[in-house]
């Protein structure tokens, strides 16, 4: 499978990406150079086998549902580019 | 006295233990080394004045005998881990200036073992490449040149800042990370040791994320002794990782010298790859002879799916980036470039912010998660990736103790030698190591010898799982045989 210049700009707006119409057709050739190399896994007979979907064999960990951490909130604005109080500041989502 | 620098880790522990020297001696002299040694660009951020705190503070409890197992010993930190109240980029643009108000888990151990922060080392963007190139930071240079040249190459990647600083004697040992190869493959090109250890063996919580089920910490130090005292700080169960494994961490050191007679050391026949160097080739067979010299039994083995391994590695790996990544969103932390709207915000932060390797990753993750490509790509990546842990658990079930493989496909290179026209040209680096990674197992690459230029060649060793101490026995092995390797100084 390989991507059109169209494509390319669909995944960079789902990736919310900006991308300039002269950087398309670069990154079209890279990204079709990556899915050629990611074609061969096509011809592994995967009938049957199960995707993996944890590395180590586990059970998920759980732990009581109380509250164990928070009232933290100036460390979590600390880093923030725009903050009002105990705020992050956006643009205007909502007409 | 002798150049404090050049000591390893456990020489450097014993003279600290008997006074010989204190820690802010030792730390102030990796403090002048990194000074002198700036050319390298190995450290992003240096910390002299906190180093000098954690010195003077070792230095207290080493006399009142409360020292702990890693007490003033210097450390260089890969900019991924997050450190309290120091700058931690990634080494990319869109962490900007952030400061973190927590400590990672694996750094947080290294200080309460008394160890010594000397600065934050360079990496490959979010730890995407193998040259560490990438970096918003600019490239690092490795201390190895090749014979009669004056060319800078590459430290290798994405922790080439920690394999750089540990060969050019900058610290005593460094963290790292582990994705594909991130720490075999930059070991293997500075001659210094570096360990991934098995999936769930070290806490992943304050490390920045990159592809979650492939993620492991792991240190660079300069013999098999050092990485083995510093991974037994590092691992250990953190209630904060779901995925981090509740299961006591040996003693590792005392695995060093342990005899290795009996075990069984797989030979994989897949990774003996056409048009592979000879000098590679024959240090593999040189590795071999030396681990049966030891006592170990050879035995040849099939793990007939390693050919798959690196592209299902370039779905899986991309697919979590792209999920990952999402957080730099320009609200919370980091960089922010205005738009006319949030969603023009995002996109023009993220074009910003991110370079050109992460964009890609981050394009072909979005890509193969998107509707109607999932099962095509993903699914079936997922699927392959359990063949490739079946390979490795046959071979297990038969007896072998380990498997023995080359480090790298080739030495270190130069900057932009590589990747320039076709990004698969760079990926392949990785080639022996990842599998290593899609089936969660610890590998560790030891230095073995040199090729026709001078330039240090590694061989890797893969155990069982949670079996790292079979690899720091076997290393040593490699390590005795081979001796050490050190660069001439030209910085």
């Amino acid at each position: 499978m390989s991507v059109d210049a169209a494509t390319v700009r669909r995944i960079a707006h789902l990736a919310r990406i900006a991308v300039g119409d002269d950087e398309v057709p670069h990154l079209q050739g890279e990204l079709n150079a990556m899915l050629a190399f990611v074609e061969q896994l096509s011809e592994v007979n995967v009938e049957g086998v199960e995707p993996m979907t944890s590395v180590t064999p586990m059970q998920m960990k759980k732990r009581p549902d109380v509250v164990n951490d928070g009232e933290i909130a100036d460390d979590i604005v600390a880093n923030a580019p725009a903050t009002e109080g105990h705020f992050f500041l956006v643009p205007k989502v909502v007409e | 006295m002798t150049d404090l620098t050049s000591l390893t880790l456990a020489e450097a522990r014993k003279g600290l233990a008997q006074k010989s020297f204190t820690s802010l001696e030792l730390t102030d002299a990796h403090l002048s080394a990194i000074e002198a040694a700036r050319v390298l660009n190995a450290f992003v951020l240096e910390t002299p004045e906190q180093a000098r705190a954690m010195a003077r503070a070792a230095d207290g409890k080493i006399a009142s005998g409360e020292g702990g197992p890693l007490a003033g010993i210097p450390l260089g930190i890969k900019d991924l881990f997050a450190t309290r109240g120091v700058r931690t980029t990634a080494c990319s643009k869109i962490l900007g200036n952030f400061v973190p108000t927590y400590e990672s888990t694996v750094t947080s151990q290294l200080w309460r073992d008394g160890a010594v922060m000397l600065g934050k080392l360079n990496n490959d963007e979010f730890a995407m490449g193998s040259s560490n190139e990438t970096s918003c930071f600019g490239p690092v240079g490795n201390p190895w040149r090749r014979e009669g040249s004056n060319a800078t190459l590459v430290p290798g990647g994405s922790s080439g800042g920690s394999a750089s600083a540990v060969a050019a004697l900058l610290c005593m040992g460094a963290t790292a990370t582990d994705t594909g190869g991130s720490i075999r493959q930059p070991a293997a090109f500075t001659a210094t040791v570096g360990i991934k250890p098995t999936y769930g063996r070290c806490s992943r919580w304050g490390i920045v994320a990159f592809a979650s089920s492939l993620d492991q910490a792991g240190p660079i130090a300069r013999s098999v002794r050092d990485a083995a005292m510093l991974l037994r700080s590092m691992a250990g169960h953190d209630p904060k990782d779901t995925t981090s494994v509740d299961i006591a961490v040996p003693d590792y050191e005392a695995a060093i010298g342990r005899s290795v007679k009996g075990m069984k050391i797989g030979i994989p026949r897949e990774y003996r790859l056409d048009g592979m160097p000879a000098e590679i080739e024959k240090l593999w067979s040189e590795g071999a002879a030396w681990l049966e010299a030891a006592g170990a039994e050879l035995v040849e083995v099939s793990l007939p799916h390693t050919k798959y391994a690196l592209p299902a590695y370039y779905i899986v790996a991309p697919a979590e980036a792209s999920s990952n990544l999402a957080r730099y969103d320009g609200v919370r932390y980091g960089l922010r470039e205005q738009g006319r709207n949030i969603i023009e915000m995002y996109e023009n932060t993220r074009a910003e912010g991110f370079g050109a390797e992460v964009k890609r990753r981050v394009m072909i993750g979005t890509y193969v998660l998107s509707a109607g490509y999932y099962d095509a790509y993903y699914l079936r990546a997922q699927k392959v990736r359990t063949l490739i842990k079946k390979d490795f658990e046959d071979c297990f079930a038969k007896g072998v103790n380990a498997i023995l493989t080359p480090a790298t496909p080739s030495a270190a290179f130069g900057i932009g030698e590589k990747g320039g026209a076709d990004p698969v040209e760079m990926y392949l680096n990785d080639i022996f190591t990842v599998t290593v990674n899609m089936a969660g197992l610890p590998g560790i690459a030891v230095p073995a010898g040199k090729d026709a230029q001078g330039l240090p060649l590694g061989l890797q060793l893969i155990g069982r799982p949670f079996d790292e101490e079979t690899l720091f026995s076997l290393g040593e092995v490699i390590e005795e045989a081979a001796g050490r390797f050190t660069p001439v100084r030209w910085w």
